[in-house]
């Protein structure tokens, strides 16, 4: 229950931020800085939840078959694959790596 | 018939296919996560933006509490919020609409519509792919949702690993030159540098708060990391790729 209070949330303040967008004055928010944070911070967080699905184990950090299909996925970007097969690559990665004994 | 005519509509209903099917890989990774099937449906209908819903269930996932997740998903939403100022002066919407152009207001949506010149051709850009993907993004995390539901043991399918595909195929549009990649590498070593000291899904947010930093400190580009995960106009940056400094505007509005 208490997930769903904070999934209720996030929804809530996501849906804030779009219509903030929309009401507030352009010229308040027309201030390139903050257009510039909320770019550099997508990037840096992106490439955070990467990092931390990759190689994090709750608070300890392993090396196992996800780092396979952090390859697989960065192969499959070089190439231009679309989205979806970059995502099955990775998926192929990791469980191909299981099987071969890689936990 | 007249509107597929429309450049943009076509455009809007080729991002709606692309990034709609996508949504079968945040459904299954939704319940995957820890989430019910109708919390991964909640995040689709009302939150509604990609790397803040895949956000929300990464922390989850990596064992991270809801307050974290919650904070995760909410700095990423943060660039909606320009987007819906940019959408607000291109398209004006009035009553309603503006209520409804709010809740559509995603990478997708805004990249079509801004890589059209004529206000008409804008206007159906933007409300053909807002509305084309929410209904295709949803469907298809009900079907990756009950999919995922059936696997069984995720890890057995590579679904963590699918997991990390995801965000790095989020993040890799946005690398566009040194810069962006240079922020994304230090973000990266402070979550590592980060990990063993501090709860789950913390690291996330000293990243955040890292990036905020060099966001607020540096001077580049003001629209650096605001690209869209698939491009509605990959083919016409393709295929003008060599020819000038602007491959968009001209190509699409003819």
């Amino acid at each position: 229950m208490n997930l769903w209070l904070w999934l209720l949330l996030a929804c809530l303040f996501g849906y804030a931020w779009k219509l903030l967008g929309y009401l507030v004055p352009a010229s308040l928010l027309r201030n390139p800085r903050m257009s510039r944070i909320a770019g550099t911070m997508t990037i840096g967080l992106l490439a955070s939840l990467t990092i931390v699905n990759a190689v994090a184990s709750g608070q300890a950090l392993a090396f196992d078959a996800r780092m396979g299909a952090l390859a697989a996925a960065g192969i499959a970007l070089w190439f231009r694959a679309p989205f979806l097969v970059v995502v099955l690559a990775g998926a192929g990665a990791a469980a191909g790596l299981r099987m071969l004994g890689w936990s | 018939m007249k509107l597929l005519q429309s450049p943009a509509v076509r455009v809007g209903l080729s991002i709606s296919i692309a990034t709609g099917l996508y949504g079968i890989s945040f459904g299954a990774l939704g319940v995957t996560s820890g989430l019910d099937f109708w919390q991964t449906m909640a995040l689709s209908l009302l939150l509604f933006s990609g790397g803040s819903q895949f956000a929300f269930i990464g922390v989850v996932a990596g064992g991270g509490s809801g307050v974290a997740a919650m904070g995760a998903a909410t700095l990423l939403g943060m660039r909606n919020g320009i987007y819906g100022m940019q959408l607000n002066a291109l398209l004006q919407p009035r009553g309603w609409r503006k209520f409804a152009a709010a809740h559509v207001t995603i990478d997708e949506s805004t990249a079509t519509s801004t890589g059209q010149t004529d206000p008409g051709e804008q206007k159906r850009g933007f409300w053909t792919a807002g509305i084309g993907i929410f209904v295709l993004w949803n469907v298809f995390t009900a079907v990756g949702a009950l999919a995922g539901g059936a696997l069984g043991d995720p890890k057995q399918w590579g679904l963590d690993g699918a997991a990390v595909a995801a965000f790095l195929g989020l993040l890799w549009p946005r690398l566009k030159g040194r810069e962006p990649v240079a922020i994304a590498v230090v973000c990266a070593l402070a979550t590592v540098l980060a990990v063993p000291f501090v709860p789950a899904g913390v690291p996330i947010l000293i990243a955040a708060f890292v990036a905020a930093a060099i966001g607020w400190f540096s001077h580049g580009r003001s629209d650096e990391g605001l690209e869209p995960d698939v491009d509605p106009y990959a083919e016409d940056h393709h295929e003008h790729r060599d020819e000038g400094p602007h491959p968009h505007a001209g190509g699409a509005a003819k």
